[in-house]
Order: structure tokens, then C-alpha cells, then sequence
């Protein structure tokens, strides 16, 4: 301990000494912090400023008044919106559609991924994945909008189900299909991209023991199950706590494209709830406590997750 | 043949993968199975697009009666024709190149200095910087505390400048730049400092030439995102039609003209008749294509950019 002080005294030197170091090495990098200044001022307008903003959410906040100068309320806005009826409306359609993600949408990537793994002719893999790389280019606006364009009243697909089965589906304004478009939009877009960080993880394998596996005359169900799946099955776990952790989160921007007056019953969700309030009607404070209740869930979630994947024996997220 | 096999790489890329020699006939049959399966998911991935472009050719008689085409039997580039001679699209289009030229530029100046500047083991208080950029990666305001600081306290609503500066750097992308900075070696830049150089001349004059490659790999990282970018457009813009790009614009000709939308308010009276199909079409071709202009490099990049941030997380 003694020798340890000692030493780091040493090297700061004493008082006046340190100061001076100090003095020195601020003139000897002064352009380096003068380079570092747009970054850091980046990161507290927009990155910490918001992060405290977050008291409104225990605030009557009016713009006119500002943050500081607003009333406080404490937990008002929490009590009202669970004094609110429909409440359970919005956690429910949220989970639902986190819950129709979890089970249809997660797993593609995995299948599609393993498949893609046992193509043998590799320049036609490469011409499959490029393909399939596409979508997750596309804003979000065109992919709503093709599928407006293909599933709407003048639609191509629209058409051809009302020749098909003799009555149209009203796929983009009915309340019944609404959930599915969501996700098939969302397999459509991001299914192909998320293979690609399960692949990686099976350019890892051993190819070795696929050789020993087959010697030992294990077939090719076999060495996806016992070689291939365990090779990939931290990957698959690392993901599954970071969706966990967004099980609240519906994706706005996707969502709030897709609701109408039409779908309303199921397209309102945490996420549009808080657009909707915050954005569309400016009550600002109520919005940000639903957002902050939002975060706190997600945060637990993930904890839990982690926990879990850790009593599995996994490595999980840290 | 004989030269292709023995080159490393070659025997490398035959050996790799779990698929090996075994030729039953339950495995075959799997094969083909999986071959025709993954080209139908591929083609139905691509299928859209072709439907789209194909269709933004056709006449609007022709979208409304045949049930199902690739390749119009009329070609007409009407719907073209009228995209450009709208005022309003062609200033949509032009606001979208502008966010994102513009938009790119502060990103990468944003970026590279503080990259740089944190690349330097010597820097005092680099330590305390690095962690308030990661800090920044895992929490954040959310929606609403993010939108007072633009809209009600920096004031920034109605000017280019909301949809500018909020994303203006990638905590990721800048830590991934800083890493690379690291990893010239120091000879190259000590020599140059004994010459004389200040720290802002040593990055322009021998980091910036040696990391072009990476530059313009997150460049297009940016650029993309600023083009495909609406939701930041929509609410801080929303009453300066004239600044909106072209995705808030297709919102209001595709999305908000099917008559369900939410919130009508936002229509435009030009746009209260629907346009027709083809042109509908045709705005989401164009809108679509500089990203396909693109898209070869972005594949080659990103692809190893996702590869390496999975690795090293």
C-alpha cells in the first residue's frame, strides 16, 4: 500500500509539480482538444441533455417555463395513466406483437442461416445473399409504401385474393391482418441481414469436427445438431436477451406509418401511444413518464434475461 | 482446373462449411430441397422491386386490368414524365441530396476529430471522454426528452439543421474510426511531428490519405441513413413543406392517400385526389434508386462492418 502511494507520488510529483505537468501537457495537446470540442459538445446537447431531461416526466413541464422552471408533480402522470382504462389496451397490443416477433420473426434468421451454411456451390450462395441483402437497405417509408402499393384497394395482391377467394381481404385496414403485415414487413426487411452474424459465427467451426463426426458416420441431421447448432448457440442466446430487452419497443417509426383509424383497436402500442401523446398532442410530460416507465422495464428485462442465460451457462451479454 | 484447386484460398473455401462428401440419397434430396427453397426466398425478396419497376412503366389502364405482369406490354414513361414535372417531387428529391450531402459532411467532420483526438493514449482526461461516449450507447432520453432539446430549447424546428445535427455522430461508428486511427503506427506520425506538423496537420496531411478507404466506408454508412432517414424530417419539419425530403414525401402521396390515415391534417389539398398508380410507382423507383447505385459497395462494407463489430462484441 505504503510503497504503492509512494510510487504514484513519484510519478504525479507533488502539488506544484503535478499542475505544472498538467499545464504542460493541456498546451503540449491543445489542438487535440480543440478537435475533441465539436464531439463533446455533440454529446451533451444531444446525447446528456436529453438523458436528464427525463425529470419532466415528474414535472407539469410547459415549454414557456422550461425544464427548471417547471411545477413538479411527482408521480402524477404514472398514477393517471394507470388510472387510465385503456392502459392494458396499449400492453397488451405491445406484448402481442413483441410475442408474434419472438416466435415468427426471430428464428428466420437462424433457419435461413443454416440453410444458406449447407449450400455446397458457394458462388450461388453468394448470388442468393446478395439478393436477400436488399431490403435491409430500404427505408422503412418504401417498404410501407410497396406494400400499400401491392396490398391496397388497387393492389396487385389485393386483387388477385378477391379473384382467388371470391371476397377481397382488406389487408392494409383491418384490424385482423394488421399484426402480420407488421411482421411479415419486418421478416421480409430484415430477415436476409440477420443471417449474416450467425454465419459469422459459423465460419468459427472447426472443420475438423465435421470430419471426425462424419468418420464416425454421423449423418447430416446429426452434424447440424451436435457440430453446427452448438457452435452457434451463444450467438442465438446473446440475441435473445437483446430482444428481451426490447420487448416493449414496437418500432415507431414502423408502426406509426402502418396505424389508420381503421386498425386503431390493434396498432396501439406503448410506442405510438407515447408519439402520439408527446409528438401529435405536445403533453410532453405525460409522454416522457410512459417512455421512462418503457426504459425501466426494458433495462429489468435485460437484467433478468442475462441472468438467466448465465444460470445456462452461457456467457451472455456481459 | 488443376491450378484453381491447389491455390489456398481455392482448397480453403471447398473444405470449409459442414457439407462434405456424404452423397445418400436422404441427402441429395435435401439438396435439392434446399436449393429451390432458398432461390424462392431470394426471389421473393427481389420480386417486389421487379413487380414495381416493371409496373412504373405500364400504363395505368393496363396496372388496372391484366392481374399480374413483370414486363409491360405498353411501355409509357408517363409516370415519369409527370414525377418530373412536379415542382414538388423534384424539390423533395433535391432536399433529400441536399440532408444528405450536407448532413454526411458534419458526420464524417464530427466523427474523424473526435476519433482522432481519442486516439491518443497521451491525451489527458481520454479516459473520462471514452466513457461518456459509451455511456451514451446504453442509455439514452428517449423520444420526447430529445424532441424538447431540438424543438423547444435549441429551436432548431423548421430548419435543415434538426435533421443535421441530432445524428451527428455514431458512437459505434466513431469508436470503430478510433480503433483504426490506433492502429496506424505511430512512426508514421512521430516523423511527421519532428518536421514541425501540429496534431491537425499530421491528421490531414498522413491519417486522412491512409484511412480514405475507411472514410468512405462510413460515409456511405451515413449517407444512407440520411437518405432513408423520415422520422426526424416529420416532426421537426413538419409545417416547412418546402425543406421535406423525399421519404416524408412519399408518406404523404403513398401512405396518407389511401384515405385511412391517422392524421389527415397532414394532407395537402394539391394531393387530396390519390395519384394514380403507376406514378405512386414510379416515386418509389425513384426514390429507391440512388440507394441501388450504391448498393454493391454497401454490400462489400457492411457486410464486414457487421463481421467485425460481431467479433469484437
Amino acid at each position: 500500500m505504503t510503497t504503492k502511494a509512494a510510487e504514484r507520488k513519484a510519478v504525479r510529483g507533488s502539488g506544484k509539480e503535478y499542475w505544472q505537468r498538467l499545464g504542460n501537457n493541456l498546451k503540449r495537446d491543445k489542438w487535440l482538444y480543440l478537435l475533441l470540442v465539436p464531439g463533446v459538445i455533440y454529446f451533451i446537447v444531444f446525447k446528456y441533455l436529453p438523458m436528464f431531461g427525463i425529470v419532466i416526466a415528474f414535472e407539469n413541464y410547459v415549454p414557456y417555463s422550461g425544464v427548471l422552471g417547471s411545477e413538479w408533480v411527482g408521480f402524477k402522470w404514472f398514477q393517471s395513466f394507470f388510472g387510465y382504462p385503456d392502459w392494458i389496451t396499449y400492453l397488451t397490443n405491445t406484448l402481442i406483437l413483441s410475442l408474434m416477433n419472438l416466435v415468427f420473426f426471430f428464428p428466420a434468421p437462424i433457419i435461413l442461416a443454416l440453410l444458406l451454411n449447407e449450400m455446397r456451390c458457394l458462388r450461388y450462395k453468394k448470388a442468393l445473399q446478395t439478393m436477400l441483402y436488399v431490403p435491409h437497405f430500404i427505408s422503412i417509408v418504401i417498404v410501407v409504401s410497396i406494400t400499400f402499393v401491392m396490398f391496397g384497394s388497387s393492389g396487385i395482391v389485393y386483387k388477385l385474393t378477391a379473384q382467388l377467394l371470391g371476397h377481397p381481404i382488406k389487408y392494409m385496414s383491418s384490424p385482423d391482418t394488421f399484426r402480420w403485415m407488421i411482421i411479415g414487413q419486418t421478416i421480409w426487411k430484415e430477415t436476409g441481414w440477420g443471417t449474416i452474424i450467425f454465419l459469422a459465427a459459423l465460419t468459427n467451426v472447426d472443420t475438423q469436427l465435421y470430419e471426425a463426426a462424419m468418420v464416425d458416420g454421423a449423418g447430416r441431421f446429426r452434424r447440424l445438431w451436435h457440430i453446427t447448432l452448438p457452435a452457434i448457440r451463444s450467438t442465438i442466446v446473446l440475441m435473445l436477451i437483446l430482444r428481451m430487452g426490447s420487448m416493449l419497443d414496437t418500432g415507431y417509426d414502423h408502426l406509426i406509418l402502418m396505424a389508420n383509424s381503421m386498425n386503431r383497436k390493434v396498432s396501439q402500442t406503448l410506442d405510438v401511444f407515447v408519439y402520439q401523446q408527446g409528438i401529435q398532442q405536445g403533453r410532453f410530460s405525460y409522454a416522457s413518464a410512459i417512455g421512462l416507465m418503457k426504459s425501466v422495464v426494458s433495462v429489468t428485462l435485460v437484467l433478468i434475461s442475462n441472468k438467466i442465460a448465465h444460470l445456462m451457462g452461457e456467457q451472455g451479454l456481459y | 482446373m488443376d491450378k484453381t484447386i491447389s491455390s489456398p484460398n481455392r482448397k480453403l473455401k471447398i473444405s470449409s462449411g459442414p457439407v462434405g462428401q456424404s452423397n445418400s440419397v436422404g441427402s441429395r434430396i435435401f439438396d435439392i430441397f434446399n436449393y429451390v427453397f432458398l432461390t424462392l426466398v431470394a426471389v421473393t425478396t427481389i420480386l417486389p422491386f421487379v413487380y414495381i419497376i416493371g409496373a412504373s412503366f405500364a400504363t395505368e389502364y393496363e396496372i388496372a386490368t391484366r392481374p399480374m405482369f413483370f414486363i409491360p406490354q405498353n411501355v409509357s414513361t408517363a409516370a415519369y414524365e409527370f414525377i418530373f414535372s412536379s415542382n414538388k417531387i423534384l424539390r423533395g428529391f433535391a432536399n433529400s441530396i441536399f440532408i444528405t450531402v450536407c448532413g454526411t459532411a458534419i458526420n464524417l467532420f464530427c466523427t474523424v476529430t473526435m476519433a482522432y483526438a481519442l486516439s491518443k493514449t497521451r491525451l489527458r482526461g481520454r479516459n473520462f471522454f471514452l466513457n461518456m461516449v459509451i455511456i451514451s450507447m446504453f442509455f439514452s432520453g428517449g423520444m420526447i426528452p430529445g424532441y424538447i432539446v431540438i424543438a423547444n430549447i435549441l429551436n432548431l424546428s423548421n430548419t435543415y439543421w434538426s435533421v443535421l445535427l441530432p445524428g451527428a455522430i455514431s458512437a459505434y461508428n466513431m469508436m470503430i474510426v478510433k480503433n483504426f486511427f490506433q492502429s496506424i503506427p505511430q512512426e508514421l506520425e512521430e516523423s511527421a511531428s519532428m518536421d514541425g506538423c501540429t496534431d491537425i496537420g499530421v491528421l490531414l496531411k498522413i491519417v486522412l490519405p491512409l484511412s480514405l478507404p475507411v472514410l468512405a466506408t462510413f460515409g456511405l454508412f451515413y449517407a444512407v441513413g440520411h437518405w432513408n432517414a423520415y422520422f426526424g424530417a416529420m416532426i421537426y419539419m413538419k409545417s416547412a413543406k418546402e425543406k421535406w425530403p423525399l421519404q416524408v414525401l412519399l408518406r404523404e402521396l403513398i401512405i396518407l392517400s389511401n384515405g385511412s390515415a391517422g392524421d389527415m391534417n397532414a394532407m395537402d389539398p394539391e394531393f387530396i385526389q390519390p395519384p394514380e398508380q403507376s406514378v405512386k410507382m414510379a416515386v418509389i423507383v425513384v426514390s429507391t434508386v440512388p440507394i441501388m447505385l450504391v448498393y454493391p459497395f454497401l454490400q462489400k462494407y457492411f457486410v464486414k462492418g457487421v463481421m467485425v463489430g460481431a467479433l469484437k462484441g
